[in-house]
Protein backbone atom coordinates (compact mmCIF):
# COMPACT_ATOMS: atom_id res chain seq x y z
CA UNK A 1 0.00 0.00 0.00
CA UNK A 2 2.69 2.47 0.98
CA UNK A 3 4.80 1.29 -1.99
CA UNK A 4 1.91 2.12 -4.32
CA UNK A 5 1.02 5.43 -2.62
CA UNK A 6 4.23 6.75 -1.08
CA UNK A 7 2.91 10.29 -0.57
CA UNK A 8 -0.87 10.22 -0.07
CA UNK A 9 -1.07 13.93 0.83
CA UNK A 10 0.77 14.85 -2.38
CA UNK A 11 -1.56 12.65 -4.45
CA UNK A 12 -4.66 14.24 -2.90
CA UNK A 13 -3.43 17.79 -3.43
CA UNK A 14 -2.41 17.06 -7.03
CA UNK A 15 -5.84 15.57 -7.77
CA UNK A 16 -7.57 18.58 -6.20
CA UNK A 17 -5.36 20.94 -8.25
CA UNK A 18 -6.14 18.98 -11.41
CA UNK A 19 -9.90 19.05 -10.77
CA UNK A 20 -9.89 22.77 -9.97
CA UNK A 21 -8.13 23.55 -13.26
CA UNK A 22 -9.85 21.03 -15.54
CA UNK A 23 -13.35 20.99 -14.03
CA UNK A 24 -15.10 18.37 -11.90
CA UNK A 25 -16.04 15.25 -13.88
CA UNK A 26 -15.43 11.52 -13.60
CA UNK A 27 -13.12 11.47 -16.64
CA UNK A 28 -10.98 14.25 -15.29
CA UNK A 29 -10.92 12.59 -11.87
CA UNK A 30 -9.56 9.34 -13.34
CA UNK A 31 -7.04 11.12 -15.56
CA UNK A 32 -5.93 13.35 -12.69
CA UNK A 33 -5.60 10.43 -10.28
CA UNK A 34 -3.40 8.43 -12.66
CA UNK A 35 -1.18 11.47 -13.28
CA UNK A 36 -0.93 12.22 -9.55
CA UNK A 37 0.00 8.65 -8.63
CA UNK A 38 2.70 8.47 -11.32
CA UNK A 39 3.97 11.90 -10.22
CA UNK A 40 4.16 10.68 -6.61
CA UNK A 41 6.32 7.72 -7.73
CA UNK A 42 8.67 10.17 -9.44
CA UNK A 43 8.70 12.30 -6.29
CA UNK A 44 9.51 9.26 -4.16
CA UNK A 45 12.61 8.64 -6.29
CA UNK A 46 14.01 11.90 -4.92
CA UNK A 47 13.61 10.51 -1.41
CA UNK A 48 12.48 13.69 0.40
CA UNK A 49 11.68 13.62 4.13
CA UNK A 50 8.11 12.62 4.76
CA UNK A 51 6.14 15.02 6.96
CA UNK A 52 4.02 13.47 9.67
CA UNK A 53 0.76 15.13 10.58
CA UNK A 54 -0.12 14.07 14.08
CA UNK A 55 -3.05 16.34 14.84
CA UNK A 56 -5.37 17.12 11.94
CA UNK A 57 -7.87 18.90 14.14
CA UNK A 58 -5.36 21.53 15.28
CA UNK A 59 -4.61 22.45 11.66
CA UNK A 60 -8.00 24.16 11.39
CA UNK A 61 -7.39 26.07 14.62
CA UNK A 62 -4.01 27.20 13.28
CA UNK A 63 -5.62 28.39 10.03
CA UNK A 64 -8.22 30.39 11.94
CA UNK A 65 -5.62 32.02 14.21
CA UNK A 66 -3.31 32.89 11.31
CA UNK A 67 -6.20 34.25 9.23
CA UNK A 68 -7.23 36.55 12.07
CA UNK A 69 -3.65 37.71 12.69
CA UNK A 70 -3.07 38.43 8.99
CA UNK A 71 -6.20 40.61 8.84
CA UNK A 72 -5.18 42.45 12.01
CA UNK A 73 -1.59 43.08 10.96
CA UNK A 74 -2.64 44.15 7.45
CA UNK A 75 -4.67 46.94 9.01
CA UNK A 76 -1.84 47.85 11.42
CA UNK A 77 0.91 48.02 8.79
CA UNK A 78 -1.30 49.80 6.24
CA UNK A 79 -2.16 52.53 8.74
CA UNK A 80 1.51 53.01 9.68
CA UNK A 81 2.47 53.42 6.01
CA UNK A 82 -0.41 55.86 5.46
CA UNK A 83 0.81 57.94 8.41
CA UNK A 84 4.19 58.32 6.72
CA UNK A 85 6.01 55.64 8.68
CA UNK A 86 5.22 57.06 12.15
CA UNK A 87 4.62 54.39 14.78
CA UNK A 88 4.51 53.86 18.52
CA UNK A 89 7.54 51.60 18.74
CA UNK A 90 10.39 51.34 16.30
CA UNK A 91 11.41 48.67 13.86
CA UNK A 92 14.11 46.40 15.16
CA UNK A 93 15.55 42.91 15.10
CA UNK A 94 14.66 40.29 17.62
CA UNK A 95 16.18 36.90 18.39
CA UNK A 96 13.84 34.06 19.31
CA UNK A 97 15.09 30.70 20.56
CA UNK A 98 12.97 27.95 18.99
CA UNK A 99 12.18 24.47 20.23
CA UNK A 100 10.60 23.44 16.95
CA UNK A 101 12.95 21.18 14.95
CA UNK A 102 10.74 19.53 12.35
CA UNK A 103 11.60 20.89 8.86
CA UNK A 104 7.96 20.95 7.74
CA UNK A 105 6.97 22.77 10.92
CA UNK A 106 9.72 25.32 10.37
CA UNK A 107 8.58 25.80 6.77
CA UNK A 108 5.04 26.44 8.03
CA UNK A 109 6.34 28.93 10.57
CA UNK A 110 8.27 30.72 7.80
CA UNK A 111 5.09 30.95 5.73
CA UNK A 112 3.08 32.27 8.69
CA UNK A 113 5.68 34.87 9.65
CA UNK A 114 6.26 36.01 6.10
CA UNK A 115 2.62 36.30 5.13
CA UNK A 116 1.86 38.30 8.25
CA UNK A 117 2.79 41.91 7.46
CA UNK A 118 4.90 43.49 10.18
CA UNK A 119 7.08 40.47 10.85
CA UNK A 120 9.84 39.26 8.55
CA UNK A 121 11.90 36.11 8.85
CA UNK A 122 15.52 37.24 8.48
CA UNK A 123 17.72 34.32 9.46
CA UNK A 124 17.57 30.97 11.19
CA UNK A 125 20.60 29.35 12.77
CA UNK A 126 19.86 25.62 12.74
CA UNK A 127 22.90 24.75 14.91
CA UNK A 128 21.71 26.97 17.76
CA UNK A 129 18.00 26.98 16.83
CA UNK A 130 17.80 30.74 17.02
CA UNK A 131 15.46 32.61 14.71
CA UNK A 132 16.12 36.27 13.89
CA UNK A 133 13.00 38.26 13.09
CA UNK A 134 12.56 41.84 12.02
CA UNK A 135 9.55 43.50 13.62
CA UNK A 136 8.08 46.58 11.95
CA UNK A 137 6.52 48.10 15.06
CA UNK A 138 8.37 46.75 18.09
CA UNK A 139 6.85 48.03 21.33
CA UNK A 140 6.95 45.11 23.72
CA UNK A 141 9.51 42.42 23.01
CA UNK A 142 7.92 39.95 25.44
CA UNK A 143 4.57 40.23 23.70
CA UNK A 144 6.13 39.20 20.37
CA UNK A 145 8.09 36.40 22.01
CA UNK A 146 4.88 35.19 23.59
CA UNK A 147 3.05 35.43 20.24
CA UNK A 148 5.60 33.36 18.32
CA UNK A 149 6.27 30.82 21.07
CA UNK A 150 2.81 30.20 22.48
CA UNK A 151 0.53 31.07 19.61
CA UNK A 152 2.32 29.54 16.61
CA UNK A 153 5.19 27.35 17.76
CA UNK A 154 3.14 25.50 20.37
CA UNK A 155 0.49 24.55 17.80
CA UNK A 156 3.07 23.64 15.15
CA UNK A 157 4.87 21.37 17.61
CA UNK A 158 1.58 19.70 18.49
CA UNK A 159 0.81 19.14 14.81
CA UNK A 160 4.19 18.03 13.46
CA UNK A 161 6.28 16.63 16.30
CA UNK B 1 -17.29 43.32 -20.12
CA UNK B 2 -20.89 43.96 -21.19
CA UNK B 3 -22.33 41.07 -19.25
CA UNK B 4 -21.06 42.68 -16.05
CA UNK B 5 -24.15 44.94 -16.20
CA UNK B 6 -26.37 41.89 -15.62
CA UNK B 7 -24.90 41.21 -12.20
CA UNK B 8 -27.31 41.40 -9.26
CA UNK B 9 -26.67 44.44 -7.13
CA UNK B 10 -25.51 42.50 -4.03
CA UNK B 11 -22.90 40.66 -6.07
CA UNK B 12 -21.70 43.85 -7.73
CA UNK B 13 -21.30 45.58 -4.36
CA UNK B 14 -19.49 42.60 -2.83
CA UNK B 15 -17.13 42.26 -5.81
CA UNK B 16 -16.39 46.00 -5.79
CA UNK B 17 -15.71 45.92 -2.05
CA UNK B 18 -13.22 43.05 -2.25
CA UNK B 19 -11.56 44.47 -5.38
CA UNK B 20 -11.08 47.82 -3.64
CA UNK B 21 -9.69 46.19 -0.48
CA UNK B 22 -7.24 44.07 -2.51
CA UNK B 23 -6.17 46.81 -4.90
CA UNK B 24 -5.99 49.40 -2.10
CA UNK B 25 -3.77 47.26 0.12
CA UNK B 26 -1.49 46.43 -2.81
CA UNK B 27 -1.22 50.15 -3.60
CA UNK B 28 -0.43 51.02 0.04
CA UNK B 29 2.19 48.26 0.07
CA UNK B 30 3.84 49.58 -3.09
CA UNK B 31 3.74 53.11 -1.65
CA UNK B 32 5.43 51.83 1.50
CA UNK B 33 8.09 50.10 -0.58
CA UNK B 34 8.82 53.48 -2.17
CA UNK B 35 8.65 55.63 0.97
CA UNK B 36 10.12 53.63 3.87
CA UNK B 37 13.76 54.30 4.71
CA UNK B 38 15.73 51.16 5.56
CA UNK B 39 15.83 47.91 3.61
CA UNK B 40 14.47 45.96 6.57
CA UNK B 41 11.47 48.31 6.85
CA UNK B 42 10.77 48.12 3.15
CA UNK B 43 10.67 44.32 3.27
CA UNK B 44 7.41 44.54 5.26
CA UNK B 45 5.48 46.68 2.78
CA UNK B 46 5.07 44.24 -0.16
CA UNK B 47 3.66 41.56 2.15
CA UNK B 48 0.46 43.63 2.20
CA UNK B 49 0.13 42.85 -1.50
CA UNK B 50 0.92 39.16 -1.09
CA UNK B 51 -1.47 38.61 1.81
CA UNK B 52 -4.77 40.52 1.72
CA UNK B 53 -3.97 42.28 -1.53
CA UNK B 54 -4.01 38.92 -3.30
CA UNK B 55 -6.78 37.50 -1.12
CA UNK B 56 -9.13 40.43 -1.82
CA UNK B 57 -8.71 40.28 -5.59
CA UNK B 58 -9.03 36.46 -5.59
CA UNK B 59 -12.23 36.65 -3.54
CA UNK B 60 -13.68 39.23 -5.94
CA UNK B 61 -12.76 37.01 -8.90
CA UNK B 62 -14.35 33.93 -7.30
CA UNK B 63 -17.60 35.78 -6.61
CA UNK B 64 -17.71 37.33 -10.10
CA UNK B 65 -17.15 34.14 -12.07
CA UNK B 66 -19.29 32.03 -9.74
CA UNK B 67 -22.26 34.39 -10.17
CA UNK B 68 -21.73 34.83 -13.93
CA UNK B 69 -21.43 31.12 -14.69
CA UNK B 70 -23.94 30.03 -12.00
CA UNK B 71 -21.52 27.44 -10.61
CA UNK B 72 -18.74 27.45 -8.06
CA UNK B 73 -15.50 28.63 -9.72
CA UNK B 74 -12.59 28.05 -7.36
CA UNK B 75 -9.44 27.64 -9.41
CA UNK B 76 -8.30 31.14 -8.34
CA UNK B 77 -7.60 29.64 -4.92
CA UNK B 78 -4.59 27.93 -6.51
CA UNK B 79 -3.09 31.35 -7.28
CA UNK B 80 -3.43 32.25 -3.61
CA UNK B 81 -1.90 28.97 -2.47
CA UNK B 82 1.12 29.32 -4.76
CA UNK B 83 1.66 32.98 -3.84
CA UNK B 84 1.56 32.13 -0.12
CA UNK B 85 3.93 29.17 -0.48
CA UNK B 86 6.48 30.89 -2.73
CA UNK B 87 6.67 34.38 -1.14
CA UNK B 88 8.88 33.27 1.79
CA UNK B 89 11.44 31.82 -0.62
CA UNK B 90 12.27 35.16 -2.26
CA UNK B 91 11.72 37.22 0.87
CA UNK B 92 14.07 35.13 3.02
CA UNK B 93 16.64 35.03 0.21
CA UNK B 94 16.59 38.84 -0.02
CA UNK B 95 16.74 39.43 3.71
CA UNK B 96 19.55 36.95 4.27
CA UNK B 97 21.55 38.56 1.45
CA UNK B 98 21.02 41.97 3.08
CA UNK B 99 22.02 40.63 6.49
CA UNK B 100 25.14 39.05 5.01
CA UNK B 101 26.10 42.34 3.36
CA UNK B 102 25.51 44.40 6.51
CA UNK B 103 27.43 41.98 8.69
CA UNK B 104 30.35 42.09 6.26
CA UNK B 105 30.29 45.91 6.58
CA UNK B 106 30.27 45.55 10.41
CA UNK B 107 27.05 47.57 10.50
CA UNK B 108 26.19 47.97 14.21
CA UNK B 109 22.45 48.08 13.44
CA UNK B 110 22.19 44.40 12.56
CA UNK B 111 22.47 41.48 14.98
CA UNK B 112 26.02 40.08 14.94
CA UNK B 113 26.74 36.56 13.83
CA UNK B 114 26.59 34.28 16.87
CA UNK B 115 29.72 32.34 17.69
CA UNK B 116 29.22 28.70 16.66
CA UNK B 117 30.03 27.48 20.15
CA UNK B 118 30.95 29.32 23.34
CA UNK B 119 33.31 26.71 24.77
CA UNK B 120 36.41 27.72 22.80
CA UNK B 121 36.15 31.40 23.75
CA UNK B 122 36.12 30.93 27.50
CA UNK B 123 39.86 30.15 27.49
CA UNK B 124 40.85 33.70 26.43
CA UNK B 125 38.49 36.23 28.05
CA UNK B 126 40.50 39.28 26.85
CA UNK B 127 38.88 39.15 23.45
CA UNK B 128 35.35 39.29 24.83
CA UNK B 129 34.33 42.98 24.93
CA UNK B 130 33.89 43.48 21.19
CA UNK B 131 30.09 43.93 20.93
CA UNK B 132 29.92 46.92 23.34
CA UNK B 133 29.62 49.54 20.58
CA UNK B 134 26.28 47.96 19.81
CA UNK B 135 24.56 49.76 22.71
CA UNK B 136 25.97 53.22 22.04
CA UNK B 137 24.54 53.33 18.55
CA UNK B 138 20.90 52.49 19.07
CA UNK B 139 19.79 55.52 21.10
CA UNK B 140 21.28 58.23 18.89
CA UNK B 141 20.14 57.49 15.36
Amino acid sequence: MSKLFPYPLLVVSLVVTWLLLAGFSLNQFLLGSITAIVAAWGFAALGPAKPRLRRWDLLLKLFAIVFYDIVRSNIAVASIILHGGKRIGKSNFMAIPLDLRDPTGLACLAIIITSTPGTAWIDYNSARSVLILHIFDLVDEDAWLNLIKNRYEYLLREIFE
Amino acid sequence: MNQAADLPIWAALLIALFLLIGAGLTLIGSFGLYRLRSFYDRIHAPTLGTSWGTAGIITASIIYFSVMESRLVLHQLLIGAFVIVTTPVTLILLSRAALYRDRAKNDPGVPPLDPPNNTSEISNPEKEPTPTHNNTHTGEV
